[in-house]
């Protein structure tokens, strides 16, 4: 195949690409879309190995290699549990960045490419870029990994002086980009190229350790920006228009993720990124301290939960992260499908932040075969509570707060919430009273038509399920 | 040390209720109290006194012994003259009391240095909603009165076609739609009767239509909301308008159930003789407030009058009648306000003043009157305050998701600082960059729009699915590594450090391939989940 040719099929790749992320606008045409995304990927890497660039010498390796990662990642793929979902994408994040980095030292170790003046300046200022974004999205997304599946405490980690060891690293990458660029010869740069790689992946470390566990949706999305960045940055060094055009696509898509999550959350995306809530929480807990929310909490039992949910007419469930966490989706479908044959009008509600990662709410109750035209969004949902008998808040906790709209001195004043408080009942599901990852009180657990149904989410749901069957 | 609770069989004639039920028993046990029951006290109402043993309560023989044994006395009426005599001093009562009807019996508990809770002085406020026991007992009595008007009412209440003909369905007038009328009106409805009801307060209208009846409102203008969500006397003007509607409707209707009280007065006679007269043989008045004189012409309290084919029930005892489930509640209204009195859960109880709940309640606190409380700080009925307050809070918050710069226009100042630092980078970049790079970056700046636009349109619920197939897509750096394992060479850079770049070349294509084919598997898994 002719360089011509090739260059032609990664212009077909990346129409596919961008083909494959327009039609995940609707459930309806999202498996296409995903086809699209196979299709795409099969052209890329077939002209890339039948093209001029690769010979004949290479084709084992490279298909000894793609075997065994596709065999790793089918398997993967068909293991992992939907509410794992967060894990998984977090840790392919950090392959992305691996990648990466290795593809970038592979390309300045390689004399093969000669350039010289300004280009090779660029050159290898692209180098040293792609090998930073890629070492602080594998290292980063490695920790979110980590965070994500309970291996590291979800509590941020805040080291005194945090912002200003942010700074000095980053002159720190500066001047050995500068020793970088003077340098001759690939053996006398690879020593300011290895300092900023160790300089990058700690950076990566510290910036997900200090983020709290709620903040994880941004982080994820963040770092699935990343990830695009780092493709991108590897297709200037390249020079290859297909890596350029994919990474950007990625790497707007995590973007606008991160910034819907932080809009969800009413939080700006610096602040999320600087580091969590814990910053504030000194200041926090002594105006929630002042303004403690009066009244009781009430509790109930599953039967009387059963007992309310046969009485009600409208029900609207709000899933949160302990419905994942207890594994209770399948149990909450059982229970809205007997409803609904009940003629008991079920729906749900996702706060776009609920869950660790954006979509995930939706993606469990998918895989609970719930069908998708009764899960709305925060927006469709809101208005309809004041008809609402029963709302069930699952596992949630601060997307329900009535703090981030009734008190202003919240530390989560201004963050749109579902609005389950309107509802003649409102039941919220919890282990405990214990507050939520933003660490504030929850004065819908005082209001007088709120009942607690305290236990794991799963085993109390299948007692309200047993007890509606009875 | 621990108080005892004593739970004594209620002596009035025809009180079938008791103070407190096996099951809340259990619960008083738990906050550390210690329960006496006198035998026979459930009897009526259909616990026994092994079910109050089993739940942990004492029974004592009938006679003195639960009087003085008890610190704390639990009954539903007010304690009788003689049942006074035999408390101990210091003891604390809770019991429906009216101290405004019974000042003799005030004066003789307050002389014992007795405390005393009134049930039926439990202010309305909501947080004190839980201990409201004329609350439940009017919800109980307007069910019963529906069921003592189906009783009497000699015909079905739901419309039906029978091979024996045509029945119409029943007609049902509810005068006042507190909770006693809204039991009603729902009791009513269920059991398939035209139900209408009138209040003097509108702000009700949209609680009579949730219950599926008919609101008639009286054509006059006058608000009719008095302190503490009850009514209050209406002028003249609109009684006259009041008669008129009501005239009509008495009419029409087969049933009329009428629940209007005016708080600390006698009830308004609302249905006059004449009224009654124009009304079908047959129909059925059910005057709930017959205790406080009856809102009827004809009630006599506590009977039931049949006068020219009209029957009159003037039961005053209804709660009482559904003594099972009265007593239930009432125990559960004692228990809440227990809890209150009990914040430590030691079995003692602290009469806490500065509880508006608790002060309320309070009539005479170790043998001093303190009744009337100071009146209730905020009235249940006003809401309207509040949906104005949390508009401002949703307003900023109104934009959906949609397309690319959804918040709010940026100022025309950051907007030109924002171009001017774009086209000073540009400039740089056209300036000192070669050719060959400016064409990829022309390639990446537009790719970057058009990921913008593209993703904007996807919707939430597929947020998971976006990210694994970018994710996946993003393994498109295996390009990258692909041209690394074995590109062509000629023999002048033989100098190329070939085995280390294909070394680390296969673990990147390894490690993107995990990727690629991962990311797209569990993509298509994840979609295939979705379903309508």
């Amino acid at each position: 195949m002719s360089e011509s040719l090739a260059t032609v099929a990664y212009i077909g790749a990346a129409i596919l690409f961008i083909l494959s992320l327009g039609g995940l606008s609707n459930p309806e045409t999202s498996r296409r879309g995903n086809f699209y995304g196979i299709v795409g990927m099969t052209i890329a890497v077939l002209a890339t190995v039948l093209g001029p660039r690769v010979t004949a010498a290479g084709v084992p390796w490279i298909i000894g290699a793609l075997a065994v990662g596709g065999g790793i990642g089918l398997y993967a793929a068909r293991k992992v549990q939907m509410t794992q979902m967060p894990e998984l994408v977090a840790l392919m994040h950090s392959l992305v960045g691996l990648a990466a980095c290795l593809v970038g030292f592979a390309s300045y170790v390689d004399t093969s490419i000669q350039f010289g003046g300004a280009e090779k300046a660029i050159h290898e200022v692209e180098i040293y870029i792609g090998i930073l974004i890629g070492a602080v999205t594998f290292s980063g997304s490695i920790i979110a990994f980590g965070k994500l599946s309970g291996k590291i405490g979800g509590k941020p980690l805040l080291l005194p002086g945090r912002h200003w060891l942010n700074l000095i690293a980053l002159l720190v990458v500066i001047w050995f980009g500068y020793l970088f660029l003077q340098a001759h010869d690939p053996a006398a740069g690879m020593m300011p190229l290895i300092v900023m790689t160790v300089i990058a992946l700690l950076f990566g470390i510290h910036m997900v350790m200090a983020i709290g566990g709620a903040d994880m949706p941004v982080v994820v999305s963040m770092l699935n920006s990343y990830s695009g960045w780092a493709a991108a940055a590897t297709g200037f060094m390249l020079a290859n228009d297909l890596l350029i055009v994919t990474g950007a696509l990625v790497g707007s898509s995590g973007a606008i993720l991160s910034y819907i999550m932080c809009r969800a959350m009413n939080r700006n995306f610096v602040s999320v990124i600087a580091g969590g809530f814990g910053t504030g929480a000194g200041a926090a807990s002594a105006a929630s301290g002042a303004a403690q929310p009066a009244g009781e909490v009430v509790a109930v039992s599953a039967a009387e939960t059963a007992e309310m949910l046969r009485a009600a007419k409208n029900v609207i469930i709000i899933p949160g992260y302990g419905m994942a966490v207890a594994q209770a989706q399948h149990t909450v479908y059982e229970i809205t499908k007997l409803l609904r044959e009940k003629g008991v009008n079920v729906r749900f509600g996702i706060h776009p932040v609920a869950g660790r990662m954006p979509g995930h709410m939706n993606v469990l109750l998918a895989e609970a075969k719930v069908p998708y035209d009764i899960v709305l969004e925060m927006d469709e949902i809101n208005d309809d509570f004041s008809d609402t008998d029963v709302s069930i808040v699952i596992g949630a906790n601060d997307i329900v707060n009535p703090a981030a709209e009734d008190d202003p001195t919240s530390p989560i004043a201004g963050m749109p919430v579902l609005q389950v408080w309107k509802s003649k009942t409102s039941i919220v599901m919890k282990r405990s009273m214990a507050s939520g990852y933003a660490g504030v009180d929850n004065p819908l657990f005082f209001k007088e038509n709120n009942r607690m149904l305290f236990g794991d989410a799963k085993k109390m749901l299948d007692e309200v399920l047993g007890a509606l069957k009875a | 040390m621990s108080l005892t609770i004593g739970v004594p069989r209620e002596i009035f004639a025809g009180e079938k209720r008791v103070a407190t039920v096996p099951e809340v028993v259990e619960k008083l046990v738990k906050l550390g109290f210690k329960v006496v029951v006198e035998s026979g006290a459930g009897d009526a109402a259909n616990f026994s006194d092994d079910a109050y043993r089993g739940a942990g309560a004492t029974v004592v023989p009938v006679g003195g012994e639960v009087w003085s044994a008890a610190d704390m006395i639990f009954k539903v009426r007010a304690p009788a003259a003689s049942e006074v005599a035999l408390l101990k001093p210091a003891t604390t009562v809770i019991s429906f009391v009216w101290p405004a009807q019974n000042p003799e019996l005030m004066q003789q508990m307050a002389d014992r240095k007795l405390t005393v809770l009134a049930m039926d002085s439990v202010p309305r406020i909501s947080r004190a909603q839980k201990m409201d026991a004329l609350s439940s007992m009017a919800n109980i009595a307007g069910y019963r009165a529906v069921i003592e008007a189906a009783h009497h009412f000699g015909r079905f209440f739901t419309g039906q076609i029978t091979a024996a003909g045509k029945v119409p369905p029943a007609k049902v007038f509810v005068i006042g739609a507190g909770v006693a009328g809204l039991a009603a009106l729902g009791a009513a409805v269920g059991l398939g009767a035209i139900v209408r009801a009138n209040d003097t307060r509108p702000e009700v209208a949209d609680q009579v239509k949730s219950m599926g009846a008919e609101f008639v409102p009286v054509d006059y203008q006058e608000e009719g909301t008095g302190v503490g969500g009850y009514a209050k006397v209406m002028s003249e003007g609109f009684q006259k308008a009041q008669r008129e509607t009501f005239a009509k409707q008495a009419k029409d209707v087969d049933i009329i159930i009428t629940t209007a009280l005016i708080p600390g007065k006698p009830a308004p006679k609302l249905i006059t003789e004449e009224m009654l007269r124009s009304m079908r043989p047959g129909s059925v008045i059910v005057d709930l407030a017959a205790e406080q004189g009856g809102n009827c012409e004809w009630t006599v309290p506590g009977q039931v009058v049949v006068r020219e084919g009209i029957t009159v029930i003037g039961y005053t005892d209804l709660p009482s009648r559904l003594a099972k489930q009265s007593s239930t509640l009432y125990a559960t209204n004692l228990l809440r306000l227990t809890e209150e009195l009990c914040k430590t859960k030691d079995g003692r109880i602290d009469v806490n003043f500065d509880d508006e709940a608790i002060r309320g309640a309070t009539v005479i606190k170790e043998g001093a009157i303190t009744w009337p409380p100071p009146p209730p700080k905020l009235s249940a009925a006003p809401p309207q305050a509040k949906p104005a307050a949390a508009a401002p809070a949703m307003a900023p918050k109104k934009s959906s998701h949609g397309h690319g710069a959804s918040s709010e226009p940026a100022s025309t100042k950051s907007l030109a600082i924002t171009f001017g630092v774009g086209a000073l980078l540009f400039w740089l970049m056209g300036a000192y960059a070669p050719a060959s790079f400016l064409a990829h970056f022309t390639v990446f700046v537009l790719a970057c729009f058009i990921g913008y636009m593209v993703v904007w349109n996807v919707t939430p619920s597929l947020h998971t699915p976006l990210m694994s197939v970018t994710n996946a897509i993003s393994s498109i750096i295996a390009v990258g590594a692909l041209i690394q394992v074995a590109p062509p060479i000629d023999a002048a850079t033989s100098d190329r450090p070939d085995r280390l770049i294909l070394g680390l070349a296969v673990v990147a294509i390894t490690l993107t391939a995990i990727n690629m084919f991962g990311g797209f598997a569990v993509t298509r898994r994840m979609l295939a989940m979705f379903r309508k």
